[in-house]
């Protein structure tokens, strides 16, 4: 299947949760937050679609002023067609159900996720950060991210601003 | 006499334990020797690559790809450095291709090679695993006589190579083939058809296919639970697809498919399809230069691109947004050890401690490319 024969097949089952957004990339599809769920499990039993792998989940801050985003890049081993979800979130609040018993790779692709943008993830069972250790503060991946003046007593040095790069 | 009193016991291995392969602290859950869950905690050796990318060049990055995966650091140049060029759609010369795909093929032996003769050391064989290290270093050798150094090459660059192939390397090459063919059989002898190691890994920790599929396992772990994929083959990249080469996948030679054993004889046929890959890749190596599609300054037009690539763990994928300024605007890298690591727990359960250490170096897994 191309992409939007996919495209009309999530249509055709839920109107309305498809965005169209110029500035994707060809092999992006951009879903609504709120229904990504059925979305999913639609997708991964649909005997059409069949994305039964899940290849990748990357968060993605897109500026200081912006939502966050998570793409998840899906794969059909089956079919062997591929796509890209794009699901923006609130910066403020940045929430989305959690695909991890969709599947089950999910759970750690979540997590890290999490660890790194605080993309809260709604039902996952263990959601707690997977890299960074339990007590970290703070959002490392996000632009607008402040390092810590110290953790557990280890001063961290400041680095000067550099100059712009040409 | 009393009733036996049962309890649930927790059991600690690593960080600092040689099974783990790497810093890695497995929490094992057991009733008596028999493990009911395992919880895995990572990140001993996080080094922050994707904080890291966001503030470097795009060509600064691919020093920190090395030491992602350090047993297979040409792998992982490899995929960075495709992901690049498909993003800002250059078109580097032959040369360049097959030297990459010899390189990438060379390390895919050399990293395959450490994996079984450390898997044979996890369960109590030593003997195989100098006979591969003696093995291993002649392919560290070649990359030193390339490149200069002998683990952390940062040879492959955004449109070319970092050196051209010394003059007589074709001729040490398939020196080394013609030396290492045989090589395999002895290892067989060694370790493969061994009755001790056959009892150890077959039928232990079967990971059937849909359960490999939903875990995002990939590579030889995949293919040795008898899923046909292979992204050198299914989603070509580079010039993979000029070449001849079959993609063994497992078929329970001694026990059930999926097992450990399945996934230790498939690297063991990978090894084998390598060599095949490399001596086409060596007759047909064409003349011209290294660096011509070399960019000046490396600046991507405004995108995003996902590509994955074939490492000896399995699917690498790299995916970079580009904001259209020389420093990456975000840098993620999928990596297949980490998704081969999440299934430990649902594939260990029922089984004993010893098997526990038997499946996870069936997984191959590298920590430096876990924690990133």
């Amino acid at each position: 299947m191309n992409i939007e024969e996919i495209k009309s097949a999530i249509t055709n089952k839920f109107s309305g949760s498809v965005i169209e957004n110029d500035e994707l990339s060809k092999n992006q599809i951009e879903i609504k937050g709120s229904k990504w769920l059925e979305v999913a499990t639609f997708m991964r039993d649909n005997p059409d679609l069949s994305f039964d792998q899940l290849e990748c989940i990357t968060g993605v801050d897109m500026g200081e002023e912006s939502n966050l985003q998570s793409r998840y890049n899906l794969h059909s081993m089956e079919y062997r067609h591929k796509v890209e979800i794009v699901i923006n979130h609130d910066r403020k609040k940045p929430e989305i159900s959690s695909v991890e018993q969709v599947w089950r790779i999910g759970d750690w692709f979540e997590r890290e996720t999490y660890d790194m943008f605080g993309i809260s993830y709604k039902g996952h069972r263990d959601l707690r950060r997977i890299l960074c250790p339990d007590d970290w503060e703070g959002w490392p991946l996000r632009k607008d991210y402040e390092g810590q003046e110290s953790y557990h007593g280890i001063v961290v040095p400041k680095i000067k601003e550099e100059e712009e790069w040409e | 006499m009393g009733v036996v009193q049962t309890d649930q016991m927790v059991l600690n291995i690593g960080p600092q334990h040689p099974s783990t392969h790497g810093v890695l602290r497995l929490e094992v859950m057991t009733d008596g020797e028999i493990v009911s869950q395992i919880k895995p905690h990572l990140g001993y050796l996080h080094r922050c690559f994707e904080k890291h990318s966001e503030n470097v060049t795009y060509e600064q990055v691919i020093p920190f790809t090395d030491r992602c995966d350090y047993l297979a650091s040409m792998n992982s140049n490899f995929g960075y450095v495709v992901t690049m060029e498909e993003l800002m759609e250059i078109k580097v010369s032959d040369r360049v291709e097959y030297i990459r795909v010899i390189m990438g093929e060379l390390n895919r032996i050399a990293s395959h090679l450490l994996a079984l003769g450390v898997y044979g050391l996890d369960i109590g064989a030593f003997t195989p695993f100098l006979y591969m290290l003696r093995d291993r270093e002649r392919i560290l050798d070649m990359f030193e006589y390339t490149c200069g150094a002998r683990l952390l090459y940062n040879y492959m660059w955004v449109g070319g190579v970092s050196h051209d192939l010394p003059k007589d390397f074709e001729k040490i090459c398939i020196g080394f083939l013609d030396y290492f063919e045989p090589q395999i059989e002895e290892y067989n002898n060694l370790l493969t058809y061994n009755k001790i190691f056959i009892e150890r890994t077959a039928d232990v920790g079967v990971i059937p296919a849909d359960v490999a599929i939903s875990y995002g396992v990939s590579g030889p772990n995949l293919r040795g639970s008898g899923v046909n994929w292979d992204v050198r083959k299914d989603e070509p990249y580079s010039i993979y697809d000029r070449f001849e080469f079959d993609v063994p996948i497992g078929e329970g030679k001694f026990g059930t498919l999926g097992d450990c054993f399945d996934r230790y004889w498939v690297r063991m046929l990978e090894i084998k399809e390598s060599v095949r890959i490399l001596r086409q890749a060596l007759k047909d190596l064409p003349s011209g230069d290294v660096h011509q599609a070399l960019p000046k300054k490396i600046r991507p037009p405004k995108g995003s691109i996902y590509r994955r690539t074939e490492s000896p763990r399995g699917d690498l994928g790299y995916y970079i947004i580009s904001d259209g300024s020389p420093i990456p605007s975000r840098v993620k890298m999928r990596s297949p050890a980490f998704t081969a690591l999440s299934c430990l727990d649902e594939v260990s359960k029922g089984w004993m401690i010893s098997d526990v250490i038997a499946i996870l170096g069936s997984l191959d897994i590298v920590l430096g490319e876990i924690d990133r």
